[in-house]
């Protein structure tokens, strides 16, 4: 009998196409996200060395990260020049080279790790890459996903591969249940709270126990995206019946004979009782609480219930990098995190911009209004997701408390698009990074979950959601 | 790509940690589709203020760093996004070598795609060669990819490990799709099992 193997073994062997002697080998990808930003490079060195793209049927692009979010955006003339031209780069490669496209005329646009899930394209035991960080959102499928550069992105275009040499294996399990207003998000940002964000530098994440297996896909999917901010390659969570519900039906998910063949595969897609991991860590459930981030990474965690710490609090290189982030978010050490006063809102992203988080955000703000003088706007993850919330009367509820509504794509979680905070401007976000400048020059991030965001929408500082459930 | 063998230049201290690509290079610059000319935004938020002046005690822009080639950094460096603008934009400012305690994996991944070495050094030399590089333009240190070593200004030597395929395709230039392509067949043979056994991808 082989020896046991975790979800990361099996899913590793199954991929191996080639390896040489000295343990590099070619992974085999089966699918391959594209977006406008970091693919225009890897398209013209294709062209430059003659290439097609190897399995187009594999490729899938989705323009996201530099779109607008305000109407009239499918004409250029909407969008600044040069994120026009990266727009008008990926339409183009994309017919020239044949692969599936959703341009941004189409209600299935979207942020790209929200409408790969949604069509279907992300499936159990697959590999998934794209040039973006928080491909690891397809990790809450039991799929082997993360993030590459461009020359990897033409890698993978013209081989159908990437050159990997296989990581270790670290187990987070949560263990017990959640309390009342405490979200995937919240665990996410307490797990990296713990391990810091080089804690999963060289390791694949396997989340389990049974306050991850409680969780929703969605809530799986907000996980998995943030193991990125852990330093980990990529993040997993095994397929359960769940996961299976949420892709039947998709529109290219498998169906028929094929689907109870996939199925068969899938329920072998878990980690044997007896595999080995390199690193385990255990949080209790029931210990974690609503969190939001205090700095300037998204290691300075800490409950919504705690002070701002100060830099002699923390050792060595944290010093200075706590200091810095301090003077940058313009904070005195000892401030209630919950006297914070804010003045913007944005709920949104791949983190946080699916239909449970719109769900979760309304729940808070119905009745209720964003505070006077507040900037506060929802941008759905994908026109799907839009399409749905105003189904469901989420969007009324956001635009009768004050919010603005606007259309898919990345939007103010990076701000390359006009969705961007003001010099000294802060935010209580649902998106994935707190760094310097990375919603706008000298913006400062706090990052929360959606209903931590919508509380703090209507008092106009950081907020216990719990005290408005 | 470039070869990466030797390299003996000056080496510019920035001891902060968790240095992340947004900081390396905001994602305004990531408009571009050339992979060239961003050398000049290299940490442009910590090296210009909003009118594009640059920012004195920024240790790029004091004079004795203006021609650094070798960057000792903090641990985690390159964390945060997969863009590879970060790589592009050092490289294209001259700089083809980071040391540190410890990176992000795409960053990485990405620098020896770009001709680039990330040293990986305990902490305790990691301060050494901080302090080597305070000196400024009187500290040259010495690369040897081959010998896989650093050489301080004092002569103190360092090794360090790296990975033999990595080293390979840095000291010779090697164009990764040109060496998969010579492999084309196993992945043919592997994508024909994998389609009759997973029919549904």
């Amino acid at each position: 009998m082989s020896s046991p193997k975790t979800l990361y073994d099996k899913i590793w062997d199954a991929h191996v196409a080639h390896e040489a002697e000295d343990g590099t080998c070619l992974l085999y990808i089966d699918r391959h996200l594209v977006h406008e930003v970091t693919s225009p490079q890897a398209f013209e060195g294709l062209r430059m060395a003659g290439r097609p793209v190897r399995a187009p049927d594999k490729t899938i692009a989705v323009p996201d990260h530099n779109v607008p979010t305000t109407a009239g955006r499918d004409d250029p003339k909407n969008m600044t020049e040069d994120s026009a031209i990266q727009v008008a780069a990926l339409d183009k490669n994309a017919k020239e080279f044949g692969i599936h496209y959703y341009p941004v005329s189409d209600v299935r646009q979207g942020i790209v790790h929200i409408v790969g899930p949604e069509q279907g394209w992300t499936l159990p035991g697959m590999t998934v890459v794209c040039g973006d960080s928080h491909t690891a959102t397809h990790g809450a499928f039991g799929a082997l996903a993360h993030g590459i550069g461009t020359s990897e992105v033409e890698h993978v275009l013209a081989t159908q591969t990437l050159i990997q040499k296989k990581s270790k294996n670290m187990k987070v399990e949560i263990t017990g249940k959640l309390r009342p207003g405490v979200t995937a998000k919240d665990i996410t940002l307490s797990v990296i709270g713990e391990t810091g964000t080089a804690g999963g530098t060289g390791y694949v994440i396997e989340y389990c126990g049974e306050a991850i297996r409680d969780l929703s896909m969605e809530g799986r999917m907000t996980v998995c995206n943030m193991a990125i901010e852990g330093g980990a390659r990529a993040g997993l969570i095994a397929p359960d019946e769940k996961t299976y519900d949420y892709c039947m039906g998709r529109p290219h998910a498998p169906k028929g004979a094929a689907w109870e063949a996939a199925k068969a595969y899938w329920e072998t897609l878990f980690t044997d009782e007896g595999a080995h991991f390199d690193k385990v860590i255990t949080l209790k459930g029931e210990d974690i609480a609503p969190v939001v981030t205090w700095g300037t990474s998204p290691e300075d965690v800490l409950p919504i219930t705690a002070k701002v710490p100060a830099a002699s609090d923390f050792e060595g290189g944290k010093v200075e990098a706590a200091q810095r982030s301090l003077d940058y978010m313009g904070l005195e050490p000892g401030t209630p995190l919950s006297e914070i006063e804010i003045d913007t809102v944005f709920i949104g992203s791949c983190t946080n911009g699916r239909i449970e988080d719109l769900r979760a955000a309304a729940a808070i703000l119905k009745g209720k209004k964003v505070k006077d003088g507040m900037r506060a706007m929802v941008v759905p993850g994908s026109g799907l997701v839009r399409a749905q919330a105003e189904e469901e009367g989420l969007a009324d509820i956001f635009k009768e408390a004050g919010f603005e509504w606007r259309l898919a794509g990345c939007s103010m979680c990076l701000a390359m698009n006009p969705d961007q905070l003001a010099e000294g401007e802060r935010c209580a976000s649902t998106s994935n990074r707190n760094f310097e400048g990375r919603q706008g020059y000298k913006g400062r991030t706090h990052l929360v979950s959606p209903g931590m965001a919508a509380a703090a929408a209507v008092t106009g500082k950081l907020t216990d959601v719990r005290e408005m459930m | 790509m470039d070869k990466f063998t030797t390299l003996t230049g000056i080496a510019a201290p920035m001891a902060l940690v968790n240095i992340d690509t947004d900081m390396i290079i905001p994602k305004q610059f990531l408009k571009t589709i050339k992979r060239s000319g961003l050398g000049v935004n290299l940490f442009d938020e910590m090296r210009y203020d909003r009118q594009g002046n640059e920012i004195a005690d920024f240790v790029l822009n004091k004079p004795q760093y203006r021609e650094t080639e070798i960057l000792v950094a903090g641990e985690n460096f390159g964390c945060g996004s997969s863009r590879e603008h970060a790589p592009w934009a050092i490289k294209d400012f001259g700089i083809r070598c980071v040391i540190a305690p410890s990176y992000a994996d795409i960053f990485y991944n990405n620098c020896f795609k770009n001709g680039i070495l990330p040293i990986v050094l305990p902490q305790e030399q990691v301060d050494v060669l901080m302090k080597d590089a305070e000196k400024g333009s009187n500290a040259r240190m010495t690369v040897d990819l081959e010998a896989q070593t650093v050489t301080s200004s004092d002569g103190e030597v360092f090794s360090f490990e790296v990975d033999s395929f990595k080293k390979h395709c840095l000291m010779n230039g090697l164009d990764d799709i040109g060496l998969t392509m010579e492999k084309v067949s196993a992945i043919d043979t592997f994508e024909a099992k994998a389609s009759a056994e997973r029919p549904w991808i």
